[in-house]
This record gives C-alpha cells, structure tokens and sequence, in this order.
C-alpha cells in the first residue's frame, strides 16, 4: 500500500533544531525539561505505577474477600485499603494516564512543536508526582485516609476520625487539583492556538475532542471539589461547622459538592479514552471513522448532561420524588450520546476490512465491555431500583466495568498503537494476545460475578461477610478472576519493558497510521517537526487513498530554525497568526512544586511555620517564573 | 522574531489574543466556578436551615456599602491605567496602577475592620464559617491581585511597557476586573439578600 | 421461595438462603424486583446483541478490496442502532420506573404502626413509640411487624450516616444527622428477612446487621405486650447474682435493664435480650457461649466495637451470662 513518504529533515536542519530543541544532559535536564514527549512518558509511567499500587491494594482485598469469615487484614487495614485503592486509581491513575498520552501526542497531532505552556505543562506533571507522593506518605505514617473514596461526612469529621487520615486525604486532592486545572488550561490553549495551518477545527482527532471536553470539565467541576476538600480540613482543623447539623451545617453539603464534582469526573476518565478508540480504530479497519461529526458532538454532549446528573450517586438520601425523577430522567438521557459512539465503531469496523492486532483485540474488547458498563449504568440511573442496587456490589461491578472496562481497555489499546511511536520499536504481538485474552477473560471472570454478589444482597465495603448467605462462591470466583487479570496487567508491563529494550524497530509508520504523528521518525525528534506542515484533511497521510481531493503539504512550509519558536493559528480555521517563542528548560516548575509540597506539609502538621517558608518560597518563584527575561524584553523593544 | 517571520512570508493580522491572555481567561473561569460553588453552599445551607438565618440577623451595611464603591472605583483605575498603555501613556500606566494599589489595600483593611466588629467567628455556627470563608477567599483573591499590580508597578517603573507591548498588564487588569465582579457576586448573596428574605 | 426465574449463575446460590432483593416479599420489594428483573434482562438482551454485532462485524464476508480506500457510509448504523432503538428502549424504560417510583414512595393505605429506627456505630435501635412510657418499646438490630400491613419507619442517627436496607422488603433509605426520613416496609408473608447497614459508616460497617421478624398479627401483638412489661426479676440464685453484677458494673453505664437500675443508654436496651436471635447486631446467634465470649472480649469478634472487655471472674462472668439469658 502506498504511504505517503515522511519527509526527512536534512542534516544541517535537523543539527539546527536539535541545538534548540534538545533537552540537555545531565540533572539541570532530568528536573528542568519542558519537553511535551519527556513529560507524557513520564506522566504514563508514574501513572502505572499508581496502576501497580492500587491493584496491589486491590489484591490484597480480594484474599480477604475470597471466603467468609476471613482475618487476613483488619478492619482497619482493609478500609485503609479500599480507600487508598478507590483514591488512587481514580484521582492518580485513571486521569493522570490520559494526560501522558494527551501530553506526548497532541503536539504530534496538530503539528506543533510543544505545548503552549511548556512550564506548566512540567509543572503540572510535578505537581502530580509530589501530590500522589504525599498522599502514600500517609502509609509510612500508618495513617491513610480510610474514609473511602466519597469521605462522607460526618464519619469523615475529626470527632469520628481524629487521626491525620482524612487530613492526608483533604489536601492531596487540593495539591492534585492544582495539577489537573493547570494542565486543563494548557491543553484548552494548546488545542484553539497551536494547530498547524489549516487544521481547522473539525479536522483534529476525537481524542482531541474527548481531552478538550475533559479539560473544561475540570475547569468547572474541579473547584466543587476543591471547596469541599477546603471545607472538611477547615471542619476538621479550625472546628468550622459547614456538615455540623448541630451548628446549621449539614453533611449532604459534602454529598453534594463532592457528586457535583464526581460525576463529570468519570466522564473526564473516560471521554479521552473513548477518543483514543475512535481513533486508533479506523487505523486497523482502513477506512476513516464513521460518523465523525455525531461522535464528536456526542463527546461534547456527554461532557455537559455530566454536569446535571450527580443526584443519582444520592437517591437513597431521602430526596423528593420530584428531584429523583429529574435526575434519574437526566441519567438516561446521558446513554445516548455513548449508544451513538458505540455503533460508530461498531460500523466502522463494519464497513472497513479489519487487520486483528493485540491493540484492535484491545479496542474490541473495550466495546463488549463498555457496553456491559453502559447498560448496567442504566439500571443505576432507575431511581428506584437503584435503591436496591446502590452501595452494594453491583455497582462496584458497575463501575469497575466503566474504569477498567473503558478507561483501561482503551489505555492498552492506546499503549499497543503508539508505544511504536514513543520509543522506536514495536511491542510484541505474541506476547499481546497473552495480555489482551488474560486481561479479557480475567476481567470478565473477576469483575462479572460482582453483579451477581450485588443482586445477592452484598452492600459494599465490608471487610468480612458471614458464611451461609449464598456469597462465598461468587466472590471465590471473583478473587480467582481477579487475580488472573492481574496477571494480564503484568504481562502487559513485561511485554512494555521487553520490548522496549529488545523489540523490533517500528519505523515513521508501522500501523499505515493517517494522522500527523505518523509522518515523523519514531522516536520523534526533540523538535517534532522539521518542517511545520500545512494540513489539508482530517486524515493527512490517507489522502491519496481517500481520493478526495485534498492536499496536506508536509515536505515544505517554516522550519523555524533560528530561534525556539512554533506557530499560532486562529481558533476555529487555523489561520497563521503569529510565531510564538516557546519557553527554555527551567528549575521554576519543579522547585514550584517543591515549594506547594512544603506547604501542603505545613497544613498537614499543623506548622504554621513551614506552611509560611512554603508559601513564601512559592511567592517568590512565581514572581521569578513570571518576569520576563532580558531576551524578551529585548525582543519587544 | 523577525528571522523567524522572514521564513513565512504574509502573516494575517486579526485581533489575535496570546496564549497567555487565553490562559488568564480560563483560570479567571475556573475562579468563577469555584465561588458559584461557595455561594451555592451559602444558599444551600440557608435553605436547609430550621433556625434564623443569618442567626444575628442581616449584616449591617454601614462600612461594606462604602467598601464595594472603593473597590469598583479600583476597577476605574485599573482601566484608567491599562487603558493608558494601550495608547503608550505610560505615566498614565503607572498612576492608575499606584492608584489601584492604594484602593485595593484600603478595601482589605476596611474589610479587616469588619471582620473585628462582627460579634460570631468562623467557629460560632455554620452561618459564620460561610461568612468568613466565602469573604476571605474574596479578601486572598484581592490579596493576589494585589501582588500581581505590585509587580507590574514595579515593571512599569522599570519601563517593561509601551504602546503593544504590555500583555501583563492587560492580563492583570482582567483578573482584577473578575475579582470586582466575584465582589458584587459576594456582596449580594451575604449583604444583600439577607435584607429581601 | 421464588416467584421470578433465577438466573443460571444465581441458581450457584440457591441452597443457601441469600437476602437477595430479587426474591421479595411486600408491596415495595415486589415492585422493585419485577423492575429489576425487566431492566436486567434487557441489559442481558442489549449485552449479548451488541457483542455479536462486533463479532459479526469482525468476521463477515466481505468483497475483495480494492485499490481506494472507502471514505463515507456507514452513517445508518448510528442513526439506528446508537440513537432509534436505544431511545425507544430507554424511553420505555424510564416512563416504567417512573411509576414503580411513584408506587413506592408512599404506602398504599395509611401505615398502621410507626417504629423509629436510630443508627448507631454499630447497631440499631429500634423503638415503638407509645402514648404512654410504659407503652414504649426500645429494642435493638430486630424489627417485629405485623404481616401484611404497612409500616411506617422514621430514621435517624446517634453518629454518622448509616443505611437502612431490608433487601427483600425495600431498597435504602440514609440515616443522616440533621434529618429524619421516613421509609416504610410490608412484608406479606411471615418470616425474617435479613438486612444491613448499607452506608460505609466506619470499622465495624460489616457487622451492623438487622433483622426484620414478620408476624402474623396475633402472634405480633403478644410480642409486643411481651416487649412492653419491664425485665422480669430472676428467680435462681446464681441470676440474682449475675443481675446484682450486672447492675453495680461498668455494664449498667452504657446498657439499660427496665425494671433495674441499669439505666445505660449508650448501647442497646437488654431488657429482653434474652429473647432475641442474634446479639452483637447479627455478628453472633445468641447462645450462652457466644454471649460468654463476647462480654469478656468483644474486640475478638467486633473488631474497634466500642464496648470495652469487662474483667468478670469465670464464675461472675457466668452469672452475668445466667441473668442475661434469663432476660426473655
């Protein structure tokens, strides 16, 4: 098959670039890097380490969990361990994964040498790793939050809770949240004003469409969060009496700020998954996606009706009828725009001619799954059955199907389609039918028998559970299930590490991928992009193919090799309007970082001291990060 | 950037806002969010409560109704100065920018001489922990656009600004128009309403 | 037991006798079961067509390929299968839950008994509220109503939020502080019907069970006249010895005898804790030894309950534990 032939830079172009580009060697490089690809392989691999850690959490629940009666752990551990698992799959896994991959790949997509904030972009990956760092400190001090994932008050109140748990808990989320709306920012910014020419707005790829509705729904559901995390540690430290019923507080506040943030939060964990689907599929079935338009618009939908379902997570708070039937109307509204995605792929693979790699395994394993999650979500949104199915383990089943099931499913898919691109070389199929058919059939015998302890009557989070109510021979199941898939995720890591050391070269394109990234060297240059392309299409290396008369230029254009500079475009058209100059490798991010962590420790131990050196230290270096440098200066005058 | 431009031949001249003046929009958004949502707990609890409230009755408006004139009259100022710039006047700049400075200090200290007299603490009731939350994070929100004039005062006096060439002030100037606005926002939910209940 | 065909894989279950809300008794269990069961079996329905569907699109026959690539088309299956046909479903779907909300939200006659129900960590107290003191009935973690009659429950909560959550008879109701709700339940047939706190409210969240005991009306009303007269005074000597024990302890601080001056009310009413099935909310049937172990170590099996081990002699211990089993 024809390929449109990657133009290659020439040697003195490519010395050029790369003196400008190329972070350099040595310590000043590891923590000052601004580089887009260094910080989304950096955000993937810390990410999967969060993996590791809530399923090794995860593992230790189900032994518990595998008969009735057990003492494996106590009491104490096991609810430590569910709420560190919950906190830290959802908040430092299942975002922060995305984000690698949005970070790594949305320069490549559009045609743009970095992000338009390259600081920020290093920050928010700092601010990520300190925060998630903070929050498992907490197990050296023995002391982690053990409130679950929602920490509902009062139980969560320091009258209930008096250790630091629920201290650690309140200000890791605020220190995360600080990571989350600034790379929210940047990639709303990087999206409307870095695209090459011509890449208008209905030409970029659906994960960018899912990335960017993910990124203003941080931007407005984050800060309900954040003032309900501010609340419980000022309840908690000061004796404020926002959830006091006793003072004029009350504890649904908690319940519904926290659901006001939670529910777009899981279609913030999931939108860009289902985006990385939309377009890594229509690689492997040769033919553009269907429905471009519809799925684009329903991903933007989703990212809104979020917003106006939360009150299904409160059905059972004794609400009036009136309120449940909005909210449970509202909740079935939201599975169209999902039913729309769904038979997009469906048909796409349809009327394309499919190749069956582990990564397309991956993809149609994640539409079985996301179905089984979307249907059982269903059942949730009926207000009154849901009082039946809330708070037991069908909606752990639920919503493990939803996280693992898409957000996960459409991780792998994404690793074994762009991994080639990341470093070089191709991860090894063999070795991928082993993860994909171990992760597949583990999930299902694992997460599936959880539907049915649910419909048995199980309530969630409890410890231990006695023998003689029919629930011992699901969960055995459950547990033998679960470790089986555990042990496809960690032949999923094997096979990562392996192949990256020994896998075969994977050359510009080794999938016959259409989209920008494919057009260049794997690994991509420091630079990205020797020469700025002109797009002309929505799949610029499929063009001759596609016989539809477009053009994209990638031979010749700018090159932009005098000074660290990428292009700015309009909005909507993509019209060249400017040559920005992107920022060099700075220490501000990281010592930024260091400086929130120090107060983030002040507040936890309660030195106003250290909070104070803190704040100041991070007064001055924004102040420093800000001003402008001589060469700045001089460039304007 | 001149090399840099010579490469590409025309480049077309809209009103083009920079990246930082699109990052200053979105953080003033995701401000914005988060005091809808301390107003919505504000409101929230005000619904739900079975005792008076506020339980001392409405706040007295003797010094905030002063207060909000002093803070939209910094909102002149500001645009007084960025204006200036806009035109190259930088004396212009650099006056209404000392001038906003002063007015925004004054607000913060009227603000604490309320904050003295009111007769509950953040820790008497609910109403008092909403009180004193919602208005200091207004009053840090001041504070830090403070900091941002001080430091663009510093670099007009330094000369960092002319006609075209004054991106910080521009974003500056927003930021402190939004947290007037969040004051309007504050003042009618916790000062006003209360008197039309 | 079942009036709904059992699930294959729930059949795994069928000897043992599960709580499950799929198997109800009562006016709102049987509505929402019968809604469980239609939604459940189109999401089974929905399930196993969609995965054919990518089975199918994976493996059908195609023609032979062409040189061009096929850039449109396709649109059909969006219009169809992603917006006609789940929205005639979901429409359907949603119109059906409505009703069977509105059917439960309130009962279909006037409920012809309250009882108020207080979560606490980590048990419930039941009390049967009366015009008089000597009418009013404080029990713990077992609920006796009469069959066939809706009961009118009011919740509410000594500490954090629990959930009040009878499987078979009706879905969750919160217990929140600051707030009383109401939730009722009728069971139409005699029996117990096992339930659980269902809100995480802490260490021992998985040991607050509750029983429901549906009686028919008769045998109801004698319990509860049984329930309403104070705790009868032993007769034996070594139960006057475990009742004077009992009352001069640490015991009497926290748990009330009526009748004696114990008068605790920390933790349950014992005052006929001998007549009930389970103690420590459903964590141990109520035998002599169960009761033995758990008055000198209840940390053993309850794990950060809050009761503390009160150190009795071997042979005080067994009287305190001849007095309490004597409490019927």
């Amino acid at each position: 098959m024809a390929t449109v032939a990657p133009p290659l830079p020439t040697a003195a172009q490519d010395q050029r670039l790369r003196r400008i580009w190329e972070t350099k060697p040595g310590l000043f490089g590891f923590f000052g890097t601004v580089d887009h690809k260094k910080i989304g392989k950096r955000y993937l691999v810390t990410s999967l380490v969060f993996l590791l850690l809530g399923g090794a959490e995860a593992a230790v629940m189900r032994l518990q969990l595998a008969h009735s009666n057990q003492h494996l752990v106590t009491p104490e551990q096991y609810n430590q361990l569910f709420t560190m698992h919950g906190v830290t799959m959802i908040f430092w896994y299942a975002a922060p994964v995305l984000s690698g991959f949005s970070n790594f790949l949305w320069p490549l997509l559009i045609g743009s040498r970095d992000m338009a904030f390259p600081r920020l972009n290093a920050y928010s990956y700092w601010t990520f790793l300190l925060s998630g760092l903070f929050l498992y400190s907490s197990v050296l001090v023995g002391q982690s939050p053990d409130g679950g994932w929602f920490a509902y008050v009062p139980l969560t109140g320091s009258a209930f809770s008096p250790g630091l748990n629920l201290d650690f808990y309140a200000l890791a989320l605020l220190f995360l949240t600080i990571s989350a709306t600034v790379g929210a920012i940047n990639f709303i910014v990087t999206l409307f004003k870095l695209r090459a020419p011509g890449m208008s707005i209905n030409r970029i790829p659906i994960f960018m469409w899912g990335t960017l509705t993910n990124s203003f729904s941080i931007l407005f559901a984050l800060p309900a969060l954040s003032v309900a995390c501010v609340m419980l540690y000022l309840d908690r430290r000061f004796g404020t009496h926002f959830f006091d019923a006793a003072a004029g507080g009350h504890p649904l506040l908690w319940q519904h700020l926290f659901w006001i943030f939670g529910h777009p939060w899981v279609y913030i964990v999931v939108l860009p998954a289902m985006g990385i689907v939309s377009d890594a599929l229509p690689t492997f079935c040769r033919r553009p996606l269907v429905g471009y338009t519809a799925v684009a618009l329903a991903t933007v939908t989703t990212g809104i009706l979020g917003f106006g379902v939360w009150v299904h997570h409160m059905f059972a708070t004794g609400l009036p009828p009136l309120a449940l039937s909005f909210f449970s109307a509202a909740s079935f509204a939201i599975t169209i725009p999902s039913a729309i995605a769904v038979f997009a792929w469906i048909a796409t693979i349809w009327t394309g001619r499919p190749v069956i790699r582990t990564s397309f395994l991956f993809m149609a394993g994640f539409i079985v799954l996301f179905v089984i999650g979307g249907v059982s979500g269903v059942a949730t949104a009926a207000a009154s059955f849901d009082q039946q199915l809330t708070d037991t383990y069908f909606v752990v089943a639920h919503l493990h199907y939803v996280l693992i099931g898409i957000n996960l499913f459409g991780v792998a898919a994404g690793v074994y389609y762009w991994f080639p691109k990341m470093t070089g070389r191709m991860l090894d199929e063999r070795l991928g039918r082993w993860n994909f058919w171990t992760m597949f059939l583990g999930f299902n015998l694992g997460f599936f028998p959880m539907h049915i302890s649910g419909l048995l009557g199980m309530p969630r989070r409890v410890y231990t559970y006695p023998a003689g109510l029919g629930w011992d021979t699901v969960n055995l199941i459950t547990t033998v299930g679960a470790f089986l898939f555990a042990v496809g995720v960690l032949l999923l890591i094997a096979n990562l590490v392996r192949s990256r050391l020994t896998g075969a070269a994977a050359g510009p394109n080794p999938w016959d991928g259409p989209t920008l990234e494919w057009a260049i060297s794997s690994p991509p240059p420091p630079y990205n992009f020797a020469v700025i392309p002109t797009v002309g299409s929505r799949h610029p290396l499929w063009e001759d193919r596609l016989k539809e008369g477009a053009r994209t230029v990638l031979a010749e254009g700018p090159t932009l090799d005098q000074e660290k500079t990428t292009l700015e475009t309009s909005p909507l058209d993509a019209v060249l309007t400017d040559v920005l100059r992107m920022p060099e490798d700075s220490l501000y991010p990281v010592l930024h970082a260091v400086g929130l962590t120090a107060v983030f420790y002040g507040l936890l131990i309660r030195s106003t001291a250290l909070s104070l050196v803190g704040g100041i230290l991070v007064l001055a270096l924004t102040i420093g990060w800000l001003w402008p440098a001589r060469r700045e200066l001089e460039a304007e005058s | 950037m001149t090399t840099a431009t010579a490469q590409l031949g025309r480049l077309e001249h809209t009103m083009v806002r920079s990246p930082g003046f699109w990052g200053m929009m979105l953080l003033i958004a995701t401000e914005a969010a988060l005091f809808a949502y301390l107003l919505f707990s504000y409101f929230y609890l005000a619904s739900m409560a079975t005792s008076p409230w506020p339980p001392d009755g409405p706040p007295k408006l003797d010094l905030v109704l002063p207060n909000t004139g002093l803070l939209l009259l910094s909102s002149g100022s500001m645009y007084w100065a960025e204006s200036g710039i806009r035109s190259g006047r930088t004396a212009r700049l650099r006056v209404g920018l000392l001038i906003t400075l002063v007015l925004g200090a004054i607000f913060l200290t009227i603000q604490g001489i309320e904050y003295s007299k009111k007769t509950f603490s953040p820790t008497t009731h609910a109403y008092g922990s909403l009180f004193f939350t919602i208005t200091g994070f207004h009053g840090a929100h001041v504070f830090a656009g403070l900091l941002m004039i001080a430091v663009i005062t510093v670099r007009a006096f330094l000369g960092h600004f002319r006609q075209g060439a004054h991106e910080a002030v521009t974003n500056v100037s927003w930021y402190w128009h939004f947290v007037d606005l969040v004051w309007l926002c504050v003042f009618t939910s916790l000062y006003l309403s209360p008197h039309f209940g | 037991m079942s009036r709904y065909p059992i699930l294959p894989a729930l059949a795994l279950a069928a000897c043992e006798p599960s709580p499950s809300y799929l198997r109800p008794s009562g006016y709102v269990g049987d509505r929402q079961a019968a809604l469980g069961w239609v939604l459940l079996l189109i999401a089974a329905f929905v399930i196993v067509v969609v995965s054919a569907l990518v089975i199918a699109a994976v493996y059908h026959r195609r023609p032979a390929a062409s040189g061009s690539m096929r850039a449109t088309g396709g649109l059909r299956w969006i219009v169809v299968g992603g917006v006609a046909i789940p929205a005639a479903i979901l429409l359907a779907t949603m119109v059906y839950s409505m009703v069977v909300l509105a059917q439960t939200a309130r009962a279909s006659t006037a409920p012809a008994l309250t009882v108020q129900v207080t979560g606490h960590r980590w048990w419930w107290e039941v009390r049967y509220p009366g015009t008089e003191s000597s009418e009013v009935v404080t029990g713990a973690n077992e609920i006796h109503i009469p069959v066939g009659v809706p009961v009118k429950l009011e919740l509410s909560t000594g500490d954090v939020i629990h959930s009040f959550w009878i499987p078979q008879l009706a879905g969750k109701t919160d217990l929140i502080p600051g707030q009383r709700n109401l939730a009722w339940i009728e069971a139409d047939r005699p029996g117990s019907y096992r339930g659980q706190c269902a809100e995480y409210c802490g260490l021992q969240h998985a040991h607050m069970m509750i029983t429901v005991v549906a009686q028919p009306r008769g045998e109801f009303t004698r319990w509860l006249a049984a329930q309403r007269q104070p705790a009868t005074a032993p007769t034996d000597g070594e139960a006057l010895v475990g009742r004077d024990l009992f009352v001069r302890s640490a015991c009497s601080l926290c748990h009330t005898v009526r009748g004696t001056e114990a008068g605790g009310i920390l933790g349950p009413d014992l005052t006929h804790v001998g007549s009930r099935r389970m103690i420590a909310a459903g964590t141990l049937s109520n035998t002599p030894g169960n009761l033995t172990g758990w008055i000198e170590n209840p940390q053993a099996s309850k794990p950060g309950v809050i009761m503390p081990a009160i150190p009795f002699q071997p042979n005080q211990l067994h009287a305190v534990v001849t007095y309490l089993r004597a409490l019927e």
